[in-house]
């Protein structure tokens, strides 16, 4: 086993990584590529930084292209996102001019890596033209979708499915996003690394120090949710449920902690309200925290002693696997991905109203044996469902059978 | 050492691994769900009786199946929810005959309710159903003294596969362990009806796998565990 695998050895388990092992071997020599549009920033190339290293070391010919362009290209892709999500935006001629133009330049310098390789990873929108601009590609090519597409702009997504149709199999993270394509539709769900920053173990005194240049009291009992200040997380809802439950717990401290807003005008019209509806509270701690902020959120995370998702409309909710992982138990809105994760009374709590959530909050700080047993039993659900390694032993799932999509069952020939 | 007995065939260990597919099809409502049952690859009948079991779950699962599951938390049935979860798959050696059982269920249903049960949007059943990806372990077990050594160290899949899934392949519902150990019939007939006692359906994996290894640890009189 080599150093990297043995790292996650020692968190997913040996026999996990074994297992991966074994799974690997008829893929070694294999050449597969993995393109996306950013090499640093969110979470494709937070989840490829992992994947594509873990892939070399099992014996995978594994590399990692990005796709460039200029300014009007990311605002086309931009806007392709938002439409993939439900928002009702137009992509101009020109502007989709861009998109193909960009693409095609891409494609001069990718082709040869392209068409040789055995399996290609085509992942979101920005770079889904480039299978119709490799003619003569010999492996199967896969599109990656990490996007909530459920409902989405029907015009736009018209467009790009002229595009994905094409492919030999599309990936997306729930069967909910799932849409009319003529090809089959893997389901692989997001995942954390647990060696992350994000994720990693921290030494006390540093959750401390982190605590203490927020305000907080470590000895008073912290409630948090981490999103970005948006409607759907309901940054509203929390505070209610929290003044709701301070009542009968007069010591509890909330925290907000959210990305920046500069690239959101609506985040920032959220962001305001929610500093009105603090008011005066010192208690309740509103963090807009640098995108890169990983520690912090890891120190955050493990300094509370619940933490909330209590959002209207979810995606998945990595947030929600993160402070799991972290033996917090989650009370989650009963909506999305979060229903995956949060299993009512084990991992924690499903919640429809700010009501809701105060009272399970009560009901948690209240048994503070209940609160750590279901925390323990969040980290072993994350362990078993939501890490690295389960992703990748998909992922790896998924390239054999690529060439037998009309099996059932398949026998592989390895020992 | 083991001692060799003349026996069957050396049990070839399986590890395996399953990988979900989207069938584009939801029902939001009892009749969907019923008229989607009755066309659906066979393959998401499997996935959503069988394939919840490798799955990570806990050790009180409410139900068995998922149909059952949504039933309740879907449908908010729990009349349906109830029946739907009594069906052992086990019970029909062919997936054509637990869906024609699913469906009996659902239209008896159907007939006694003045009002189809409906979900939210967001609530709906999607179809799912898999590709089981069967691969080679190290292990060959030639005695059965070796399955107190061994089982302890199976990967879960392992466990799924001989334990579990085997039982829809074998004309008597038994797993693999039992229709192996019976080859050296009369000998472990005892062996064989302690491991019938064991319900599989109500423990997650790693549970399962230190039941079977003290069963066999107790069995063989050795301190495998």
């Amino acid at each position: 086993m080599t150093t990297l695998l043995e790292s996650y050895a020692a968190v997913a388990g040996e026999g996990v990584v074994n297992h991966l092992c074994r799974l690997s071997a008829p893929l070694k020599g294999m050449q597969v590529v993995h393109v996306n549009s950013t090499r640093i920033g969110g979470g494709v190339a937070e989840i490829l930084t992992k994947l594509v290293p873990l892939k070399r070391e099992l014996g995978i010919d594994a590399r990692w292209e990005v796709i460039t362009g200029e300014a009007d290209f990311y605002r086309c892709t931009k806007s392709f996102h938002n439409a993939l999500q439900g928002s009702p935006v137009n992509v101009s001629n020109a502007l989709f001019r861009v998109f193909e133009e960009t693409n095609a330049r891409n494609a001069e310098r990718l082709r040869p890596i392209l068409e040789e390789a055995d399996v290609v990873f085509i992942h979101d929108p920005q770079p889904v033209p480039l299978l119709k601009l490799c003619p003569n590609r010999k492996g199967k090519w896969v599109w990656r979708c990490h996007i909530d597409i459920s409902h989405p702009y029907r015009p736009v997504w018209k467009r790009l499915r002229n595009f994905v149709s094409a492919y030999d199999a599309s990936v997306f993270s729930l069967a909910a996003f799932s849409q009319s394509l003529p090809h089959p539709q893997y389901l692989i769900a997001p995942s954390i690394d647990p060696l992350s920053e994000k994720n990693i173990e921290l030494p006390a005194a540093e959750i401390k120090a982190v605590c203490d240049r927020f305000g907080l009291d470590t000895d008073r009992p912290i409630m948090l949710q981490v999103s970005r200040f948006d409607r759907f997380k309901d940054p509203l809802g929390v505070i209610q449920s929290y003044r709701l439950a301070k009542t009968f717990v007069p010591t509890l401290q909330l925290v907000l902690a959210g990305g920046g807003a500069t690239d959101d005008p609506e985040g920032e019209t959220v962001l305001e309200e929610v500093r009105a509806a603090r008011a005066d509270d010192p208690d309740i701690h509103i963090l807009a925290l640098p995108a890169d902020a990983h520690r912090t959120i890891n120190a955050l995370q493990r300094a509370a002693d619940i933490v909330l998702q209590k959002s209207i409309k979810e995606g998945f909710g990595l947030t929600v696997t993160e402070g799991m992982w972290k033996g917090k138990p989650v009370i989650g809105g009963d909506t999305g991905g979060i229903r995956l994760q949060v299993i009512n009374h084990h991992t924690g709590f499903l919640v429809n109203t700010p009501e809701g959530a105060a009272l399970r909050t009560r009901y948690l700080l209240q048994h503070r044996d209940k609160l750590q047993e279901m925390g323990q039993k969040a980290r072993e659900f994350v362990r078993e469902n939501f890490l690295v390694t389960r992703q990748l032993r998909e992922n790896l799932a998924l390239m054999l059978v690529l060439d037998r999509q009309n099996e059932d069952r398949i026998q592989l020939s390895v020992g | 050492m083991f001692s060799k007995r003349k026996g069957p065939k050396p049990l070839v260990i399986k590890d395996c691994t399953l990988i979900a597919i989207a069938t584009g099809r939801r029902a939001q409502n009892l009749r969907e769900l019923r008229d989607n049952l009755q066309t659906v690859h066979p393959g998401s009948i499997y996935y959503h009786f069988w394939g919840g079991l490798l799955r990570s779950r806990f050790d009180d699962p409410e139900y068995n199946n998922d149909f059952a599951a949504w039933a309740n938390h879907g449908l908010h049935d729990k009349r349906l929810a109830e029946r739907l979860g009594v069906i052992n798959p086990t019970d029909y050696c062919d997936l054509e005959l637990l869906r024609r059982e699913l469906i009996e269920v659902i239209e008896e249903r159907l007939d006694e309710t003045e009002f189809v049960p409906w979900s939210k949007t967001d609530q709906q059943f999607q179809f799912i159903r898999a590709q089981i990806i069967l691969f080679d372990t190290p292990w060959r077990i030639r005695d059965p003294e070796e399955l107190a050594a061994i089982v302890p160290r199976m990967p879960v899949g392992s466990i799924f596969y001989h334990f579990i899934d085997a039982r829809r392949c074998t004309s008597d519902g038994s797993d693999d362990f039992r229709a192996w150990l019976a080859g050296f019939s009369p000998e472990y007939a005892d062996l064989c009806d302690r491991l019938a006692s064991v319900d599989p359906y109500f423990v997650v994996l790693t549970e399962l796998r230190q039941q079977l290894a003290s069963l066999f640890s107790e069995y063989f009189g050795r301190g495998y565990t």
